[in-house]
């Protein structure tokens, strides 16, 4: 297996989603290649890092109206 | 904050169950600070079947538990604040309305986040009809080149400050192509299935897969500007 064709598997490969012999072909590459190895190190860092993040401040008046929203609508509506 | 309709949540709640929401203290409006949450996670399929069985405070308490999330999915699916208070207020909306079509063999979380996806989606076409496409993406061999390869230090995380960590992140995944940010957002933030982000996408298990790849790829490759350590921080 050649670089390419790690770097088109990487996010397979890290999600345990391939079958055996594939995984270990990635593997006998990563062993000589220092890049792949790299490439892969790095991307799962990366998905680590994004996973349940904290990207977007939750402004207090959007959850105030949000809650004003429901009730208004939850006690003129019951289900 | 007060619970919903206070007298339908107190006459219809179930004995044991909710029992710590009606002790709760009843906050203002103008302070809205969340109920004490401290219904255990597992305990979200009795929450969900009390919610069905007309209890708003028990789906009180699931807004309460991923509204913040919610949020942060509309919002960064959308890009406008506008858009996205108003598809999160439609998804609790419609959650609340649809709790009787809700299979409880899955996670109610998951079935939140397709709804909310929906919204955001569909704010997002509205706005920007030719950023987000269903077809099959086309692919390119340059999104393969592995970009720069450098190393980034024993631990990056030890190296930024949380708060620096969060704006890095945060701008990164901002400069991503909306069909990109979308799959990696409901894969990688939200840890949805590929079947699910699929679902709620409304494109094929390979197409989520093809532009999962490249995303993460793009993320690593921006990354990397700002992680390598060669003297530029
Ligand atoms: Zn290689």
């Amino acid at each position: 297996m050649n670089c390419a064709s790690v770097i088109r598997r990487v996010s397979s490969y890290i999600d345990g989603d391939l079958e055996a012999t594939i995984v270990e072909e990635i593997e006998l590459h990563l062993k000589t290649c220092r890049d792949c190895t790299i490439l892969v190190q790095q991307t799962r860092l990366t998905v680590r890092l994004y996973y349940d993040s904290d990207l977007v401040d939750y402004p207090v008046e959007v959850q105030a109206r949000l809650h004003e929203t429901l009730r208004r609508k939850i006690c003129k509506d019951p289900n | 904050m007060a619970l919903y309709c206070a007298t339908l949540a107190l006459h219809s709640i179930q004995p044991g169950l909710l029992a710590h929401l009606a002790k709760a203290p009843t906050l203002s409006t103008s302070n809205p600070h969340r109920l004490p949450s401290n219904v255990v996670r597992e305990d979200e399929h009795l929450l969900v079947a009390a919610a069905k069985a007309g209890d708003a405070a028990a789906f009180e308490e699931l807004v309460n538990r991923y509204e913040k999330k919610i949020f942060r999915l509309t919002m960064n699916i959308t890009r406008n604040n506008e858009d996205a208070e108003d598809a999160m207020q439609d998804a609790f909306m419609k959650a609340y309305s649809h709790l009787d079509r809700f299979q409880e063999d899955s996670r109610f979380y998951t079935w939140l986040v397709r709804i909310a996806a929906n919204e955001a989606l569909m704010r997002l076409r509205k706005r920007r009809p030719n950023q987000f496409s269903l077809d099959e993406p086309i692919e390119s061999e340059d999104d393969f080149i592995p970009q720069q390869i450098e190393d980034w230090g024993p631990s990056p995380e030890q190296r930024f400050a949380q708060t620096e960590m969060r704006d890095i992140l945060r701008g990164v995944i901002e400069e991503l192509p909306p069909d990109f940010r979308i799959v990696f957002l409901l894969r990688d933030v939200e840890g949805l299935s590929t079947q699910d982000t699929a679902e709620a996408v409304g494109i094929s298990e390979a197409a989520v897969k093809s532009r999962l790849l490249r995303a993460r790829l793009k993320l690593r490759q921006k990354l990397n500007t700002r992680f390598r350590q060669d003297g530029k921080r």
